[in-house]
């Protein structure tokens, strides 16, 4: 019997088409627009102007707090303003905007393609590069990496977990990083392990990627302590909790963090980007994005710099299809839908997912009866039904006691409600409400 | 059979007799006494329960109103100064008359003047739609059309013109109780003064766009190009942020900014026909903006709604 959650959980249409296209580098664009806050936490500040010149890898943006993050250029060219762009949040946001030209980039990054296996660094200088580098959650979360890392005092940290899962449908981008970039990955979950001191790492990795769980096993031979596991399919088991009640069969208490269990949970794309930035002194400024979809001419996996207009994906994929619906930023289950096609591409985009028109509205609304299936697949516990009738009815203190806060905004809740109620709308609503009210609250 | 029909009504009634004493007793020993103004002030208020005034409820407001020694800070908007003058009278103390407020809304951005470039099918809120995204048009500070406005007014006051996909107040109607008000998630409602006959001159925009990008998202949005500060001889204009604001209080109504204005921005309701002189001067660059001035309010969506005809695109 293979690993799994215990509570909840659905398995939508996988529809991984793009699982067997190598990654490829995508043509430089002319412009990138790169927002200076593409992370949780406090806001970056730009720290270069307009008529500035950059190379590849150039800090343009520094972090203004712990919970923050570096943003480096992408591009080299000439910084030509610093304005309001409208980005994937579906705001208007401060962005850098670079011309492109040439691809210079700066001298301190090793640009060769060897794989170095050795690590010289401290555990204290790793998180001090990986937070120099900018390195946030690339599973989607973009949480600072080097947060994560930095364990406070009283807590033991015992396993490292590597979530390898992508339970979104449709995205693939995990999945062909595990295939092609497996060793530096490796050796990236090596540096993760050092930093916290733990000598034990498990990758977790769903079952509809047999090639990249063979793979894996057969290469973490040469890396003691890391192991890899196969899990069942059902999403969403790459939520945190639930990969860590999956793995280790720890449950993360209501409010509390990995750590309390004496987990971290880090992305396999994260794997990689502290490798870059620990051993080839590269910050992070390129990711690889998958652009898929049921009528795309060509699903693909691309390494695409922070920054390039999500157009230029499209049209190195084949051209948007003309039976469009939506443009999804993400996997089709916790994506969010662009307004526009020239947001950029940020740290924390996984996918670009095309969706026909036919698949892309939403059911009609009508009333709730009861049934109690979003009850059945919540994997926090929750009761969608009754959150999102407190959040339409304002009972915010009910809501707080209801446990809102756990909800993870998966949307098993609102795909399985046969009622199409937009249960995850309302919920969100509340919990944005229920944070305010506990900040102002602790002030 | 009689005597025990008898014998039941004897002794129930002894029973309720004996207690009726003890509850008379006990209801004088732990009386609470609560002063007779409450009821009586209570008693003027409109019962609307709306919370305008910031209490919870006409109760809670008439308590407070007892309670206090300065009725200054007290104001029921749905009552009025009518109301406040009885309320004060009940007090015996005295009240100010304030200017009664109306609701306004300020944003003309319906689809004629605002091209739409994407579709929101997420719950219809106002609240959600915002949380998510910056609306369905390029600007991203105006109405987004989903009618939370409506939703929480208690009197009827605000309908959604389905043509413009724009709210709409009905002055009479309105109490200004200010549910609106919060309820918007742009802020764009505002309580301005009711000037004699519900004249009005407002700057009905609230993007804070530089001028080009708001121009560009909508052909009636206030650029702040300050040409109506410099027109206005009373320094009621303020722009701040590339967007101009009228203050009522300070405001003659004198109706020049409204002719100065570039785009129609400033809107002018209620008001008489200007003189034919000024007309022809102002005709050709503000016909959209004229139907809604010459007409009364509730006839004012009719007329807006036949420039817009051929845009059948809203919701």
């Amino acid at each position: 019997m293979l690993k799994t959650f215990p509570k909840g959980g659905v398995h939508p249409a996988e529809g991984k088409y793009s699982a067997n296209s190598v990654i490829e580098t995508l043509s430089l664009p002319k412009t990138v627009s790169i927002p200076i806050s593409q992370h949780i936490g406090a806001p970056s500040k730009a720290i270069v102007a307009k008529g500035d010149k950059v190379k590849v890898g150039d800090k343009i943006a520094e972090s203004t707090g712990f919970v923050s993050a570096n943003i480096h250029s992408s591009v080299s060219g000439t910084v030509v303003k610093v304005d309001n762009v409208l980005d994937s949040t579906g705001y208007k946001r401060p962005c850098v905007i670079i011309n492109v030209e040439e691809d210079e980039w700066n001298e301190s990054i090793d640009r060769s393609t060897d794989l170095k296996k050795e690590i010289s660094m401290t555990d204290k200088e790793i998180i001090q590069r990986i937070n120099e580098s900018g390195i946030v959650g690339l599973g989607g979360a973009t949480f600072p990496a080097h947060v994560k890392l930095s364990v406070p005092d009283g807590k033991k940290i015992d396993v490292l977990i590597i979530n390898g899962v992508e339970c979104e449908p449709y995205l693939t981008s995990d999945h062909r990083l595990m295939l092609e970039k497996a060793e530096e990955m490796l050796v990236g979950i090596q540096i993760l392990m050092k930093a916290l001191s733990v000598n034990r790492a498990l990758i977790g990795i769903e079952n509809n990627k047999p090639d990249a769980i063979n793979y894996l096993q057969n290469l973490v031979k040469d890396y003691p302590g890391i192991e890899v596991h196969a899990l069942k399919v059902q999403y969403p088991q790459g939520g945190e909790k639930q990969l860590i009640k999956a793995l280790i069969n720890r449950e993360v208490p209501s409010g509390a963090l990995p750590l309390n269990v004496g987990a971290v949970v880090h992305n396999v794309g994260t794997a990689l980007a502290v490798y870059d930035a620990v051993q080839k002194n590269k910050p992070l400024f390129e990711r690889v994005v998958t652009l898929t979809g049921k009528s795309v001419k060509k699903p693909s996996n691309f390494m695409v710099r922070i920054g390039t207009p999500v157009n230029e994906l499209i049209e190195a994929a084949g051209g948007l299809p003309e039976d469009t619906g939506k443009v999804i930023n993400g996997g089709p289950m916790m994506g969010k839908a662009l307004n526009s096609l020239d947001v950029p591409v940020v740290k924390g985009t996984s996918g670009i997912l095309i969706m026909p028109a036919e698949l892309s509205p939403r059911k009609k609304e009508s009333d709730c009866i009861r049934c109690a299936k979003c009850v059945s697949v919540c994997p926090q516990g929750l009761e969608p039904y009754l959150l999102n009738k407190q959040a339409q009815l304002e009972k915010y203190d009910n809501l707080e006691a209801s446990a809102v806060m756990d909800c993870i905004e998966c949307g098993s809740c609102a795909y399985t409600c046969p009622a199409g109620l937009p249960l995850l709308d309302y919920i969100r609503l509340g919990k944005s409400k229920v944070s305010q009210i506990i900040r102002s609250r602790k002030q | 059979m009689s005597t025990t029909i008898l014998f039941t009504i004897i002794s129930l009634s002894a029973i309720g007799a004996i207690a009726a004493i003890i509850l008379y007793f006990v209801a004088q020993k732990f009386k609470v006494y609560e002063d007779p103004r409450i009821d009586q002030v209570e008693e003027i208020l409109p019962a609307a329960n709306c919370g305008g005034c910031g209490y919870p409820g006409c109760r809670g407001f008439a308590e407070a109103m007892v309670k206090a020694d300065d009725l200054s800070p007290f104001y029921c908007p749905v009552g009025g100064n009518e109301t406040m003058t009885q309320a004060a009278e009940i007090l015996g103390k005295a009240v100010e008359a304030k200017d009664p407020l109306v609701a306004v809304i300020r944003c003309s951005g319906s689809p004629a003047h605002r091209e739409r470039v994407n579709t929101y099918d997420g719950a219809s809120s106002c609240t959600i739609s915002s949380s998510l995204y910056s609306g369905e048009t390029g600007c991203q500070f105006g109405c987004l059309g989903l009618g939370d406005c409506v939703d929480v007014c208690d009197f009827d006051a605000i309908y959604m013109d389905e043509e413009t996909g724009l709210p709409v107040v009905i002055d009479d109607n309105c109490t200004a109780c200010g549910a609106c008000v919060k309820a918007c998630p742009n802020i764009i409602i505002e309580l301005r003064k009711k000037n004699k006959k519900d004249r009005k001159i407002f700057v009905s925009c609230v993007n804070e766009d530089k001028g080009g990008v708001a121009k560009k998202a909508c052909s009636v949005a206030c650029i702040g190009c300050g040409k109506c500060v410099k027109a206005c001889a009373y320094d009621a204009i303020v722009v701040e942020n590339f967007l101009a604001y009228i203050d009522p209080n300070k405001c003659k109504l004198c109706r020049k900014c409204v002719a100065e204005c570039p785009t129609n921005a400033i809107l002018e309701i209620n008001f008489p026909p200007k003189k034919v002189k000024t007309e022809q001067a102002a005709g050709e660059t503000k016909a959209p903006a004229k139907p809604k001035a010459e007409t009364s309010e509730k006839e004012a969506p009719k007329a807006e709604s036949k420039e817009s005809k051929e845009n059948e695109n809203n919701k």
